[in-house]
């Protein structure tokens, strides 16, 4: 079973994501997802800054797929997904359906993202018959659901896991951390540079219960399955897909202790932290 | 331009077509669409009772089946794609891509129209379902500015129907799982968000606390109205501050853009609210219904009236409303 590492989800600046990517190049990471999914206001990089760091990263041995953006609002936008789609290098992990319609129209093929909504293998198959190779379970199925999908699939596709880091929940057209900041998107200031693993968002009670990141809303607690990957290979998953996070020591020891259990080594959660691993056991994601 | 109505029940449905709605849209009994609520919504016989009456008055009936079907549960979407086609509405509201397959594949001639539930906010997205499932129409989420929506009037291979008023999602629809990560139920599992099940308020010292699977939503005063504990409207802290962090108790109306939506090509305005009185129906479809007919009459001079916009305010969460992503400053 291979490590994966999924889009950065945050505004980091161009040396922080150099110097993220370089840190984990000789990593046990298999698959690196490069790109901005989330806001395209965010343009520290460009397509072709993304395109080097991913040359740069397969000179290592390491696979790369390009992510494209999740929401799009305006025709810039669906440019810029054109332009990823277009690529001709790498392959591209499809977080809307315009992406998965651009890559099918150039007979290419494709993953998808947690955002693409597969909840059933019928799903599942048409989206193969479109050269779809690898999916990511939405997150709040669990291994119970995705048992039933790979039953009902015929093609039975390589499944991919979001098994640690916040939730992707929730998109909006409206800026959560600008609204923060009493500022309209418009002049948002790129204030969610300043927040390189997000904002939490807590109760009246101190419960922390959301993390936002601009448009994006993710859970307030981290999703850790690290004590349930030594299974997943049985279930059809081929990739477990690890969060970034910004602290690159504390990336680099979860990084290990994944690595460390797909090699069926037991690695237990750390009793002090909590984390949402709900969906995965069939209750709700924050439990 | 259509005017298309909500419906939960049959004296909801006759309210519709009485006041002049275009089209209903509803749903059945079960988890198939995204207003699962206990005793709201349609049995298969009923349907063809409310297809009947919709007809006789020259109202169409449209049919949601837009949740996301897992496999322990997918015959249940099949039987209501059968059972809405064996009743004769007139179109099918589909999100899922499986269902769209079966729907189209099963019924060649049966209109379909793409879900707000699928995301779909580009004309390549709204390509995809057009080329491979032959839908007609697509409802937008309520993501866009009206900029956006009028350039994307002009581009989409299918007519655009948008929402006009009721409760605003804040979040793109059929990619916010907010409510399962707190109630383990949502639009896209089950067909419900904040789920009533797992309401619970309480009178405190404190405050009227409201609660959603014990997670604390709001604490209202006396002299504040208590919402409906809706995740995305509740009062959190972020930094230092307390506040409305996602949205505030609000309604989405858009009279106000009427003729603008009109001649950029919108073909039907949507009202949300399938799970409301038959009396809001009526008031709603009452207003809207005089509003688009000045409004096609005369685009140029229309500007909605002052007691219109009284009457659907009184109807409005937290007595509110708001342009919504439409307006750019919400954004």
């Amino acid at each position: 079973m291979r490590l994966s590492l999924g889009p950065i989800l945050y505004f980091w600046s161009k040396e922080d994501i150099g110097s993220f990517y370089r840190e984990l190049a000789e990593s046990p990471i298999d698959i690196f997802y490069l790109g901005e999914t989330i806001c395209s206001k965010r343009r520290s990089m460009s397509l072709d800054d993304w395109i080097e760091l991913a040359r740069e990263l397969t000179a290592h041995g390491k696979e790369v797929v390009l992510s494209s953006l999740t929401l799009l609002e305006s025709e810039s936008e669906l440019t810029g997904v054109r332009h990823l789609c277009e690529n001709s290098e790498f392959t591209v992990e499809a977080n809307d359906m315009s992406a998965v319609q651009i890559l099918n129209e150039h007979q290419l093929p494709f993953v998808t993202g947690p955002s693409v909504n597969i909840y059933n293998g019928k799903t599942l198959d048409f989206l193969c018959a479109k050269q779809l190779t690898r999916w990511v379970l939405p997150v709040e199925l669990g291994k119970q659901e995705l048992i039933d999908i790979m039953e009902d699939s015929a093609v039975k596709p390589e499944a991919e896991v979001f098994v640690y880091g916040y939730l992707p929940l929730a998109y909006s057209a409206r800026c959560f951390t600008a609204r923060a900041h009493n500022l309209p998107k418009d002049d948002c200031q790129y204030v969610c540079q300043n927040y390189p693993i997000g904002l939490p968002l807590r109760s009246q009670e101190e419960q922390t219960l959301f993390n936002i990141n601009g448009i994006q809303t993710q859970s307030g607690e981290r999703i850790n399955l690290v004590e349930e990957v030594a299974g997943m290979p049985g279930l059809g998953v081929g990739v477990t897909r690890l969060s970034p996070v910004a602290e690159i020591n504390e990336m680099k020891s979860v990084i290990a202790a994944f690595d460390r259990a797909r090699d069926g080594e037991t690695v237990l959660l750390d009793e002090g932290q909590s984390f949402c691993n709900g969906y995965w056991f069939g209750n709700p994601g924050m439990l | 331009m259509e005017l298309v109505c909500p419906a939960g029940n049959l004296p909801s449905l006759k309210k519709a077509v009485k006041q002049g709605a275009d089209a209903v849209y509803i749903g059945f009994k079960d988890d198939t669409n995204a207003r699962h609520f206990a005793g709201l919504n349609f049995t298969p016989a009923n349907i063809k009772h409310a297809v009947d009456f919709a007809h006789k008055g020259g109202c169409k009936i449209f049919l949601a089946i837009n949740t996301y079907p897992q496999p322990r549960g997918w015959s249940r979407w099949e039987t209501a794609v059968s059972s809405a086609a064996d009743a004769g509405v007139d179109a099918l509201i589909v999100a899922d891509i499986g269902v769209l397959e079966y729907a189209r594949n099963k019924y060649p001639d049966l209109r379909l129209h793409l879900s707000v539930q699928s995301s779909a906010t580009n004309e390549r997205a709204l390509a995809f379902y057009h080329e491979n499932f032959a839908i007609q129409r697509a409802v937008l989420p309520r993501v866009l500015s009206l900029t956006q929506v009028k350039r994307l009037v002009k581009k989409s291979p299918v007519e655009l129907e948008v929402f006009g008023f009721g409760s605003l999602c804040i979040m793109a629809e059929g990619r916010c799982l907010l409510s399962s990560y707190v109630t383990g139920q949502s639009p896209n599992n089950f067909g419900a968000c904040s789920p009533a099940s797992a309401v619970r308020w309480t009178d405190t010292p404190s405050g009227l606390q409201s609660r959603l699977n014990n997670v604390l939503i709001d604490c209202f005063q006396e002299d504040e109205n208590a919402g409906y504990p809706t995740l995305c409207k509740g009062r959190f802290r972020v930094e230092d501050n307390t506040y409305n962090a996602l949205e505030e108790p609000t309604s989405l109306n858009t009279l106000d853009l009427l003729p603008e939506l009109y001649l950029s090509g919108i073909k039907a305005i949507k009202i949300e609210g399938r799970q409301r009185s038959p009396a809001y129906v009526e008031q709603v479809t009452r207003v809207w219904r005089q509003a688009i007919d000045l409004c096609m009459h005369n685009p140029e001079l229309f500007t909605p009236k002052a007691e219109w916009q009284n009457r659907l305010a009184a109807l409005s969460e937290g007595r509110q409303t708001t342009l919504g992503a439409y307006h750019r400053p919400w954004q």
